[in-house]
């Protein structure tokens, strides 16, 4: 069929057609298009504020949990937990902070991230015992602990960790010592997203200069080529992959506590994890590239954030342009991004 | 009359219904060997369907749009997972988040920011004359809606069509060698699309029931990971129509303990309970997967 080999051309044909749909219908919903796109060009990249504040802002967390993801799926391994590992992560980094929270902020950030990623590594493991040792197929298990991490978050936010005068389902705001510093008094921008760029630039070198990051993309690219031509125990890889991959979305969970919303609460993530997805899918699993496309969605996460105040525009529209660009990208490179690793 | 027994039972089969109906279609899906993780989208879709046309047609017009949203789904999947062999896995997650933002963004702008005020009419449980008065089995499997009855009926309906008939021949056979299936004249694509088609209906009714059966109302995101339990439940119930209607009612019984144990008045946290069916599936993942084989094509992306 002529459609497989041009799959670019129906791959931006899909953009568009894609694009006019959710065009046609907030029109046909009643709403001011126009207004709509202004407002989401004000919010992600209209001045200065709303790129420090809002898109960078936005971008910290779809960063490191697209990395996340990027470094999962480089090594066959279909992470769609990110989100639980993330809440995970977030809840870990919050109860340190509470605990500890007359140590100084030397001591007690580096201490909640370092938590963060070990919590969130631990969520992950847990598929990948699930994986290894029981051949259960990760996107379900990863999927049902997305819930099961909610949950614990629901519980712990109206019950043992739950504010002091018990009204709110929120944990008490942590201590400034446990605050990630920001670039400067006028900016919401902090530390966090430093960290962010500097994980992806790590990863990149890591997954491009050293022989793990040789085996993982082996491993990744054809499984059994790397099991016998390469000696490399392909379940190993897979398995520290998803350690990986959860610490960094458990740090991303932890840096979003100390750096934006200094408290636990349920809807703490709008969804990072699964538009994760989108940023990792996008920068092509490139865990450099992974710094663009993150910045990309911050931008499209902030600006519809202004849509939806301004122009009455729901913002989970989003969910719809992402669902979109991956469904666009995983025509335009079919045989790419997903070798033929991982059906269990 | 009603003792916790009867009401257990009836919770269970009524939690059940919308699982054990998204998940016969999808073990016709996968007998074909594509796996639709998009099937938690679909029954999503479906739910907002149902709401959408009860608000203008009644239940019927509820259950219709319902099927008929379902199926424009699936079909998107098939569309990309069948004719540009697009990887299963990657694309059922864009189909489910397509849904979100979809139903999420109909939702509010329909029916506004609120939306909590709106109810639609339900079908409630139509007992079924002789059969509703067994004793302790007779409420819980036969004071239901009809829907649950449905349910029923295509228990043994799949499992002939599947294993009696040459279309359901040709379906499992697509699953387990589709090169030698389509060596033997059998239209693979057209097949995996009907079959697709198939679950898409079902996974819209499935929504459709907890909307119109259930809850009465619609919420955002309120499918909850039901099509990925659907999933699971495919697994358990071994690819096989009865195992699944079986592995349906052990899920079922699963989030109906909760009412059982609320009423018993223990003092355990209730995130506890919502978070069992979850633990529940993967248990049962563990316990069965490596003991039980899928479909040999099943998820792989054979190039033409």
């Amino acid at each position: 069929m002529n459609v497989q080999r041009h799959s670019r051309w129906v791959a931006g044909g899909l953009i568009v057609a894609m694009t006019v749909c959710v065009g046609v219908l907030l029109r046909a919903s009643g709403l001011d298009v126009a207004s709509a796109l202004e407002a989401l060009a004000r919010g992600s990249f209209g001045s200065w504020y709303s790129i420090g504040s809002g898109t960078l802002v936005r971008a910290t967390p779809l960063i490191l949990t697209g990395l996340a993801v990027a470094v999962a799926f480089r090594a066959g391994v279909f992470n769609i937990g990110a989100e639980g590992q993330f809440l995970i992560g977030a809840a870990g980094g919050t109860a340190i902070a509470l605990v500890f929270s007359s140590l100084p902020s030397i001591v007690l950030v580096p201490g909640i991230l370092i938590v963060g990623a070990v919590v969130g590594s631990l969520w992950a493991w847990i598929a990948a015992v699930l994986r290894a040792r029981f051949h259960v197929l990760e996107v379900i298990s990863t999927i049902m602990l997305n819930f099961i991490a909610a949950y614990v978050v629901s519980y712990l936010v109206r019950g043992p960790m739950q504010e002091p005068t018990h009204i709110y389902p929120q944990t008490a705001s942590i201590s400034a010592a446990a605050r990630l510093p920001r670039f400067g008094v006028t900016t919401r921008l902090h530390l966090g997203f430093a960290i962010g760029v500097a994980a992806c630039f790590v990863s990149w070198w890591a997954i491009r200069y050293t022989a793990g990051g040789f085996r993982l993309r082996a491993a990744g690219a054809n499984p059994d080529a790397a099991r016998s031509a390469g000696q490399i125990d392909v379940g190993r890889v897979a398995t520290r992959a998803f350690l990986v991959s959860g610490a960094l979305a458990g740090i991303a969970g932890a840096i979003e506590v100390c750096g934006v919303t200094y408290a636990l609460y349920e809807n703490i993530s709008p969804g990072y994890g699964y538009t994760a997805i989108a940023v990792a899918l996008l920068a092509r699993l490139n865990a450099g590239a992974v710094v663009g496309t993150g910045i990309l969605f911050g931008a499209l996460e902030a600006g519809a954030t202004s849509m939806q105040r301004d122009a009455g525009v729901p913002s989970v529209v989003v969910s719809m342009v992402e669902a979109g660009i991956i469904l666009a990208l995983v025509v335009a490179d079919r045989a790419r991004i997903r070798p033929d690793a991982m059906t269990g | 009359m009603s003792s916790p027994a009867t009401a257990f039972l009836e919770a269970t089969v009524r939690t059940a219904t919308p699982l054990a109906l998204a998940a016969l279609g999808e073990v016709v899906v996968e007998r074909a060997g594509i796996l639709n993780i998009g099937l938690e989208g679909v029954i999503l879709v479906g739910a907002f369907g149902a709401l959408v046309g009860a608000t203008h047609a009644g239940i019927v017009g509820g259950y219709a749009a319902a099927i008929g949203g379902g199926i424009a789904l699936a079909l998107l999947f098939a569309a990309f997972a069948v004719a540009f062999r697009a990887d299963q896995i990657i694309t059922g997650t864009a189909v489910t988040l397509l849904a979100v933002g979809l139903t999420g963004t109909l939702y509010r702008t329909l029916y506004g920011v609120a939306g909590a005020a709106l109810s639609i009419p339900t079908s409630g449980p139509k007992p079924i004359p002789w059969l509703s008065s067994l004793p302790v089995l007779g409420i819980g499997f036969f004071d239901q809606p009809i829907v649950t009855y449905a349910a029923y009926a295509f228990v043994p309906v799949v499992w002939w069509w599947m294993f009696r008939t040459h279309g359901g021949l040709a379906l499992r056979a697509i699953g387990e060698a589709p090169s030698a299936a389509s060596a033997a004249g059998i239209r693979i694509d057209r097949v995996r699309c009907v079959a697709i088609a198939f679950g898409g209906a079902m996974g819209g009714l499935a929504g459709g029931t907890l909307v119109l059966a259930q809850a009465g109302t619609f919420a955002e995101g309120m499918s909850a990971g039901r099509g990925f339990i659907a999933i699971a439940i495919v697994v358990v119930g071994r690819w096989n129509p009865i195992g699944v209607a079986l592995a349906a009612l052990l899920f079922g019984a699963a989030s109906a303990l909760q009412f059982l144990l609320q009423a018993l008045g223990l003092a355990i946290p209730y995130q506890l309970f919502l978070a069992l069916p979850y633990v529940l599936t993967l248990a049962a993942l563990a316990g069965i997967a490596g003991r039980v084989r899928a479909p040999a094509s099943l998820a792989k992306v054979e190039q033409p």
